[in-house]
């Protein structure tokens, strides 16, 4: 499976892709959920077709049987009853049984979802304008979920700025992203594979660029993954490191490398240019001033933009900043 | 209901009323308009200007539909689609939908099907109207200052928080609300008081009995939205906190507070549209109503029930299992009031002799998009697979089932049932009919795909979206267009009729309700002696005849 490094960078600069699925209605079924849920939705899937082709059937046949010959005829409708209790209740009596059934049923799927298990490997997600960051255990940040499969995972989940949400539709789970406290999920992956998450509540601009990738590794490759990634991390030069930060810690949703205004300034060309603010006050920027628009963003806002970013404060160590540093300056 | 045989022909006859004295030409010049006590002004302004809404709401709805046509930046920037899907929704919602039935063909028809000269505070009813101006004025002026970009929903932080133009649109929002509350408030006095002799409560016609839920729910609910949008505006003007966590608030109550009066709003959408589809199924299947105080009672019921549902939209929120449940369960009670509609109004049509003009083409498409509506809210009332759904186009599929496909069907199916009585004029069958059917196919096409692709994952509210789901996103525009086309058809076909129609007879369907007993249009006292009711609504199909001559009903001699 996917647990080299390399292919996981390529990963996170390509949009994800759903893996096929043999259902029509349903995306492939990747987690502990799916096959209570699907069989569940398959039920309700055809207690209403079979009413709603029941209810159409007898319509267009009684529209068919009794239609008028014109208005000129005159024709009189049929002397029938015009209330019938018993039928009523009848008619009342059947959806309300088979509604109690189906409101059981998906009660205790709820339950079953809102519980997370005792042991389970925790992740902490934040969720940020435009970015899903997760934090694994031993403090590794990554845009991307990775996780082991046969598993209970449980991820935990935080906003810095609106609500956002996380949905992950193979494992048929999604948890509002809520500033201000923690809401969590939790998910049983079944199979290994690239799945896609989707941020599901609105959250402006970029609202549908929040799309990221769920790695469930097979057994052993998580760990591999792991220990991979910090390897690397540990020995890469600067720059490398500074790239690799830029594709895995929402930069690149805001600022491009190709000069393009995305929504805040663009990285080529920035490092040594003069920079104007919305106070009218300017500077040049160098390492500090990169350092502080990191740090503090809204400090120091460059003439139209918005004070959109949130602060890094506490995510990056001196090493990744100067990384970020490096990078930048490398794109002329 | 007192029996068939009983009934005096008189009672179903015409109010000849000379030229010059209908509503339309009692007075002249454009004051005797802006200023009218009217009812039947009053409501044809509101038609006139809700189709306008519906116009602009419509043309943000094919923008955002154009930009899905293929993924990534076509015609529109993400910030210009997030105000173009924003505008689509808050005009569609607080601009057309819910006054639409209520404000416009309800003022015009519930005085009349009550036998009443006019509403019981026609200052008040001006002043609805009035208001309703003002409000889109504001939503008018949010599009030109900056359009808000937060989703009709105005959730928080995001909407104290962008830097678009909320406040108008939010002060907009307000402001309809008691345009909506006046109208409630108005109908409530209206149906209770100035009800003529012998109209006892079980003989209101099915209209009027969803009029009067509806009022109760635009009274006691609109307040809430009030007071949350005040609050909204002030948090973000000042920075008071009540939502914003970062001083001390809670952005989910926001979403409390917002579906108190939203969900109940659903229901001021839909419940006048089962009012007009139960007068459409009497009046063409030319027999009386299956079941009259059941779907009566349903629409008392449903009203009642949709104070208490509210937490169905907050499966995903982070509000508690328990709170969850209790809201899963009494949503499932609502689908049994609403399966009693639907099949009480197919009974209807047993042994019936069914007319299939083109407000009957509206009433069984509404049948057809309603019933799916319905079945796919079980699907998302469950909550394991809500949560599966939420947030995904299947809910964005199953509202527009519900809210185009069920309260606007509706209207059209209204519009086109008592346009010969508003305009005194009729307008071509042949084009209404391909009009009905373009809407119909159109509306399938559109939002049937969204069902396949919410299930599969595509998430709402989404400017780009991944490659796999463009071959649904395409035949969905493609659906849009057909929509497009058809209300085009529409607003030509009527139009023409307007300028060069025929002259409509008072009774061009042989329906039995009061309105149909006054001349086309009108005359401006409605009733020149005031009815005596000594017959069910729907009673004295038998006693009418057509009558070739005048192309309309007359009473049998």
């Amino acid at each position: 499976m996917t647990s080299s490094l390399l292919s996981s960078i390529a990963l996170a600069t390509e949009l994800p892709k759903s893996p096929p699925s043999s259902d029509f209605w349903m995306p492939l079924d990747a987690s502990t959920f799916a096959g209570d849920i699907d069989a569940l939705y398959d039920l309700l899937f055809w207690v209403s077709t079979i009413s709603t082709v029941l209810i159409m059937a007898v319509m267009f046949y009684f529209i068919a049987k009794y239609r008028a010959h014109g208005r000129e005829a005159n024709e009189i409708s049929d002397e029938t009853s015009h209330h019938n209790t018993a039928l009523e209740i009848t008619w009342s009596v059947i959806p309300l049984f088979l509604c109690i059934g189906i409101f059981v049923w998906g009660f205790r799927g709820f339950v079953d979802l809102r519980t997370s298990p005792r042991d389970a490997l925790e992740i902490h997600v934040q969720g940020q304008k435009w970015k899903w960051l997760f934090t694994y255990p031993n403090g590794h940040v990554d845009s991307d979920l990775h996780v082991p499969v046969d598993r209970d995972v449980r991820v935990i989940i935080q906003s810095v700025d609106v609500l956002h949400s996380l949905f992950i539709p193979a494992f048929r789970t999604k948890m509002d992203a809520v500033p201000g406290r923690y809401t969590d999920l939790w998910f049983h992956a079944t199979k290994t594979g690239d799945f896609p998450i989707f941020c599901a509540e609105y959250c402006g601009t970029s609202h549908s660029d929040m799309i990221t990738h769920a790695i469930v590794h097979e057994a052993g490759g998580y760990e591999k993954w792991m220990a991979e990634i910090r390897a690397k991390l540990d020995n890469m030069d600067p720059v490398a490191l500074g790239g690799l930060l830029y594709e895995q810690q929402g930069c690149k949703t805001c600022h491009s490398t190709d000069g393009s205004t995305l929504v805040g300034p663009s990285w080529q060309g920035l490092f040594g240019k003069q920079r104007t603010f919305a106070d009218g006050t300017s500077t040049k920027a160098d390492e500090n001033y990169i350092k502080n628009s990191i740090l503090n963003p809204v400090g120091q806002v460059v003439q139209g933009f918005a004070p959109a970013m949130p602060t890094y404060q506490g995510k990056l160590n001196d090493k990744q900043l100067t990384g970020i540093i490096e990078y930048i300056k490398t794109l002329k | 209901m007192s029996s068939a045989t009983t009934i005096n022909p008189a009672d179903l006859g015409v109010v000849e009323s000379s030229p010059e004295e209908n509503y339309l030409t009692h007075d002249k010049g454009i004051l005797s308009w802006i200023f009218t006590l009217d009812h039947k002004r009053i409501g044809f302004m509101y038609l006139l200007s809700v189709l306008s809404a519906f116009a602009l709401g419509g043309f943000f709805a094919l923008l955002v539909r154009t930009e899905l046509f293929f993924p990534g930046p076509g015609i529109l920037t993400h910030d210009q689609y997030n105000q173009a899907m924003t505008l689509h929704g808050a005009v569609m919602v607080f601009l057309v939908i819910i006054p639409g039935i209520p404000a416009a063909l309800g003022n015009i028809i519930m005085p009349l099907q009550l036998g009443a000269k006019d509403v019981a505070f026609p200052r008040l009813n001006l002043m609805s109207y009035h208001l309703w101006i003002l409000g889109a004025l504001f939503f008018i002026s949010s599009l030109v200052i900056s359009a808000a970009d937060t989703g009709w929903t105005f959730y928080v932080p995001y909407s104290t928080m962008t830097p678009t133009a909320v406040i108008p649109a939010a002060f907009g929002a307000f402001i309809l609300g008691f345009s909506s509350i006046f109208t409630g408030l108005n109908f409530i006095v209206t149906i209770h008081k100035l009800r003529p002799p012998g109209m006892t409560w079980f003989r209101l016609p099915l209209f009027v009995w969803a009029l009067y839920s509806t009022a109760v729910i635009q009274v006691l609910a609109t307040p809430v939205i009030g007071i949350t949008l005040l609050m909204l505006i002030v948090e973000r003007a000042f920075g008071l906190g009540i939502f914003d966590p970062a001083l001390g608030g809670d952005p989910v109550l926001f979403q409390h507070f917002f579906w108190f009066y939203s969900h109940p709003a659903v229901y001021i959408m839909i419940v006048p549209a089962f009012g007009v589809v139960s007068e459409l199924i009497a009046a063409f299947s030319r027999k009386e109503i299956f079941g009259y105080k059941f779907i009566a009672m349903s629409s008392v019921a449903i009203a009642l029930l949709g104070f208490l549902v509210w937490g169905h939209h907050m499966f995903t929120s982070g509000q508690s299992v328990l709170a969850g449940t209790i809201f899963s369960a009494i949503t499932f009670l609502i689908a049994i009031p609403t399966a009693i509609k639907i099949f009480n109004w197919v009974a209807t049509m047993y042994k019936a002799r069914i007319h299939l003009d083109t407000p009957m083409l509206y009433a069984i498409a509404f049948l057809w998009v309603f019933t799916i509506g319905g079945v796919t809210g079980v699907f998302l009332s469950t909550m394991s697979v809500d949560v599966h759904l939420h947030d995904t186009y299947f809910v964005v599929a199953h509202f527009h089932y519900v809210m185009m496909g069920g309260a606007i069907t509706a209207f059209m199916g209204g519009l086109h049932y008592w346009w010969p009585k508003f305009s005194g004029k009729m307008y071509s069958e042949k084009q209404g009919r391909i009009g009905a059917i373009l809407v119909f196919v159109g509306l399938n096409l559109t939002f049937f795909p969204q069902f396949v692709m919410g299930s599969r994952g595509m998430p709402r509210r989404y400017y780009n979206y991944l490659p796999e789901f463009q071959g649904l996103h395409q035949l969905s525009t493609i659906g849009a267009f057909t929509l497009g086309i058809g209300f085009v058809l529409t607003a030509v076909y009527l139009y023409a009729s307007w300028t060069k129609g025929k002259k409509a007879p008072a009774n061009p369907w042989g329906a039995t309700t009061l309105e149909w007993t006054c001349a086309s249009p009108p005359p401006y006292y409605n009733f020149h002696d005031t009815p005596e009711i000594n017959r069910g609504p729907y009673d004295g199909y038998a006693q009418l005849r057509f009558d070739k001559d005048i192309q309309g009903y007359v009473p049998v001699k």
